[in-house]
């Protein structure tokens, strides 16, 4: 029984990060119809502002909770400055032209911040230990779990939770739900397209980097952590269904649990039981559990 | 009693609340010239999608010379002798004029999975210019398709279908957005076509003329339900029929 | 056509003669780079059918370490017979992993790549007793023809076994460009319902493209390993297959002789920026990508085929 907890618990705190690195990849591509492989980077730029951040601050002797704070905060102002960024300044300019090209542009601005970061935040390993070391830990059926990981949890709901608020409750968000469904619709209904697509980019690019900087104070941030998240984000999203929150969260929580057995009852598998859930899912519903078929017209 | 080469039986198709196809059911012997008719949005495009699996109905049989297909895809329906042409002109916008009929003679022949021998073989190339000639597009062989004006787009969009010798062929608006006079030309050397080369035919038709013309039978589509089908002369003049598909008596 | 096949000899003549005629490092560059663009061709082949993928390098790898295992566990030495068992065991992996992949396009195709070469570079890692692990393992030298030399000599006979290959390559990829397959793979890109609705069946066609592009992504990676000596788990990462990618864009995405000049130009710089600037580097290839993409799509080839072009009228 207390198994089951065991395996309960992993699950959720790895669905927790899972959905909190992949939702913002299912949001640009519902709405702007991208797969946005630059994802990875965003994600590990999130994770470099937030651990220098916490760094800097925690040299300066600060209020040690602070670091809690940092984390969000350098990871909504890195993603608000390389969003928009990003939309305007290069993806703009690919709307309208083949998928192919597209996933090329995104893949080129992959490339070109991986070796950004390279260049501002250097080779050697950030260590952004303190909020993981301040919160201690918990036990939970017998068994010491870092609080920080229920942190991690928490962050992941309210981000959905936010994600949902905003979707279903403010009216640019029913605006991009809108959009969504159906762009040219929109657009004939006076909806500003280049506006919608500015500011989602924006909040996804926040959202990933959001993931790296809370991801930051449980690993050593050291280039290419952003390659093996943007195969994980992929995965999940793909098995939630491309474009829906529901199904990232729900991707999410599958692939967490199914990971946690597996570590669990059958550790040779756990690298790839990821890859297992996502094919496994794609050969029963090749569009992902909550995967809308776009039927071409003709 | 001659085998029907197109049976559709109670054929049945909502997307949400909308009625696409209401219990439709539809003989078709060979030989025909069905023209299908309707207001927009009565579901016609959908009927030809519907009989070449590009849409699976939720209820109702679809037979090709006895040959129940509902649950084939498109491919493996063109492959038992189904040509389609469509409203918006399929082609291979990239390849030139005679590409596109290459590439559909090669399909023909089965050898789509040939790697050796190239696609321009003398043979092919003739049977293509063949086919070209008979709809007038000999002339721009060797253009890129995308280049071609709106009626050379729907031409090349038949004689692509043509060239596959299909026994029964899908037309979907065959002289929409083509001049008025072009009209009786493309239907003429279609049906003259089609005629010598013993092949069935159903067209989807906005022109009334065009249908009371060539047509040998008329079906009137109305949100998804067949509302009249028989002899043009019939069926056109009906005033209930009118009031269908135009709005007036 | 025909005036482009001369072209061809004469540009196999003149590498022929390259071989001993050049310094010993641009002969070992030069062979690096033929390997290379047969990687890229396999690109460029499912380029042609509107896919890209970014993960070539499981082919690549597979067949690299395929050649490592024969010759370590087997003693096998004949390249002519490890070549050919190489780009086998590439197909036979295309085969299985084209069964999923054939089904899909655009981002799925490209992301379900990458995450296969991904899981095979965690699985060369990781099973580091067979596999060395992230050191990889040593490649003996070959014997060509049943010519065993050492040293600078075998290289050399090597670049001759990569140039027949290439050029091998390059012929056969034209004739499949040419014939009814490769036509109605670019038509897959073009228009693929009408493919479908001229009965043909499209996710077999793509699943072809697929075979042939996992056999040459596997020839490029068995020439690597015979030339470099050596063989490690990077081969499968996802910067090998975005190299690839990127040599096929910078190429004109669709040109056989375009692929093979950006690779020959590709490893050139490659090898001058890697020394100057090694923190920049994929910096610099992310931004050529996107000036390639967005003010010359035809890629740096087009200019030489629309000369080509005029030539021909």
């Amino acid at each position: 029984m207390s198994q089951v907890l065991i395996i309960g618990v992993d699950g959720l705190v790895f669905a927790s990060w899972l959905f909190l690195v992949s939702v913002g990849l299912s949001l640009i591509y519902g709405v702007l119809r991208i797969l946005n492989i630059a994802h990875g980077s965003l994600f590990a730029v999130g994770a470099y502002s937030g651990a220098s951040l916490v760094v800097a601050y925690s040299q300066a002797g600060n209020w040690p909770w602070g670091t809690l704070l940092a984390l969000p905060a350098a990871a909504v102002a890195a993603g608000l400055v390389l969003g928009p960024l990003v939309e305007r300044g290069v993806l703009r300019w690919t709307y309208g032209r083949e998928p192919v090209v597209q996933l090329l542009v995104t893949f080129s601005v992959f490339l070109i911040l991986e070796d950004a970061t390279k260049l501002l935040w250097g080779v050697s390993p950030y260590y952004a230990y303190q909020p993981y070391q301040l919160l201690g830990q918990v036990r939970i059926g017998g068994i010491d779990y870092p609080a920080y990981s229920f942190l991690l949890l928490l962050v992941a709901v309210v981000a959905g939770g936010g994600l949902w608020w905003f979707v279903r409750r403010t009216r640019f968000g029913r605006v991009v739900v809108a959009v969504i469904h159906d762009p040219e619709i929109s657009v004939a209904l006076g909806v500003n397209l280049s506006r919608v697509y500015v500011a989602t980019f924006a909040l996804g690019a926040v959202l990933a980097a959001l993931g790296g900087a809370f991801t930051a104070p449980m690993i050593s941030v050291v280039p290419g952590i952003g390659v093996e998240v943007i195969v994980l984000a992929f995965a999940v999203v793909v098995v939630g269904g491309l474009g829906s929150l529901e199904g990232a969260a729900v991707g999410a929580l599958l692939i967490g649990l199914v990971r946690a057995a597996a570590v669990h009852l059958l550790p040779v598998l756990e690298l790839f039981t990821i890859y297992l859930v996502m094919a496994v899912v794609l050969l029963v519903r090749p569009l992902g559990l909550f995967g809308r078929v776009e039927v071409r017209r003709i | 009693m001659r085998t029907p080469i197109l049976e559709v039986e109670d054929l049945t198709l909502h997307f949400g609340s909308i009625t696409a196809a209401e219990r439709e059911t539809v003989i078709v012997y060979p030989g025909e010239f069905v023209g299908v008719v309707g207001p927009n949005g009565a579901g016609k495009t959908t009927l030809l999608n519907l009989i070449t699996g590009y849409l699976r109905p939720e209820r109702g049989v679809i037979r090709f010379w006895g040959q129940d297909v509902v649950g084939m895809k498109p491919h493996q329906i063109t492959a038992l002798g189904v040509g389609r042409s469509f409203q918006i002109p399929q082609l291979f916008l990239t390849l030139t004029v005679r590409e596109n009929v290459l590439v559909a003679l090669a399909t023909r022949e089965g050898k789509w999975g040939s790697a050796w021998r190239p696609l321009h073989e003398p043979a092919r190339v003739q049977a293509a210019d063949e086919v070209l000639l008979q709809f007038g597009l000999l002339a721009q062989a060797d253009r890129p398709a995308g280049e071609l004006p709106e009626g050379g787009r729907k031409l090349l969009d038949v004689a692509m279908a043509f060239a596959l010798r299909p026994r029964l062929l899908l037309m979907d608006e065959p002289t929409s957005g083509v001049s008025a006079r072009e009209k009786f030309q493309i239907m003429d050397t279609l049906l003259q076509a089609l005629r010598e080369a013993g092949v069935t035919a159903l067209f989807v038709e906005h022109d009334m003329e065009v249908v009371r013309r060539y047509a040998t039978r008329v079906l009137v589509l109305s949100n998804g339900r067949i509302l009249a089908d028989g002899p043009p002369g019939e069926v056109l003049d009906d005033p209930e029929v009118r009031l269908a598909v135009t709005g007036r008596r | 056509m025909r005036r482009g096949g001369l072209w061809a000899l004469a540009a196999v003549a003149v590498l022929a003669v390259a071989g001993v005629a050049l310094p010993r490092w641009l002969v070992f560059l030069l062979t690096l780079a033929f390997a290379k663009g047969v990687a890229v061709l396999s690109v460029v082949v499912l380029m042609r059918a509107g896919l890209v993928s970014f993960g070539q390098g499981l082919f690549f790898a597979a067949a690299a370490y395929a050649a490592g295992f024969a010759m370590r566990g087997w003693g096998l030495r004949e390249a002519l017979v490890l070549v050919p068992l190489a780009v086998a065991v590439a197909v036979l992996l295309g085969a299985v992993v084209g069964l999923l992949v054939a089904r899909y396009r655009d981002i799925f195709f490209a992301m379900l790549t990458l995450a296969f070469s991904m899981v095979l570079y965690g699985v060369l890692i990781k099973a580091y007793t067979v596999t060395g692990g992230s050191d990889g393992i040593r490649i003996p030298t070959p014997s060509v023809l049943g010519i065993s030399r050492a040293g600078d000599e075998a290289r050399l006979l090597v670049y001759y076994l990569a140039l027949v290959c290439t050029a091998g390559s390059a012929w056969l990829v034209t004739r499949y460009a040419q014939a009814p397959a490769g036509y109605l793979a670019w038509a897959v890109r073009d228009n693929e319902v009408r493919v479908a609705y001229l009965g043909a069946p499209v996710n077999r066609i793509v699943y072809g493209a697929f075979l042939l592009a996992s056999g040459l992504a596997g020839l490029g990676g068995v020439l690597t390993a015979l030339n470099v000596g050596h063989v490690d788990p990077g081969l499968s990462y996802w910067t090998t297959s975005g190299e690839l990618v990127f040599v096929a864009v910078l190429g004109g995405s669709g040109s056989v002789p375009g692929a093979l000049a950006g690779a020959v130009v590709y490893e050139v710089l490659r090898s001058y920026a890697f020394k100057y600037a090694p923190y920049a580097w994929q910096m610099m290839l992310g931004a050529a990508m996107l000036a390639i993409i967005l003010f010359l799509p035809g890629g740096l080839w087009s200019p030489v085929e629309r000369w080509w072009r005029r030539q021909q009228a």
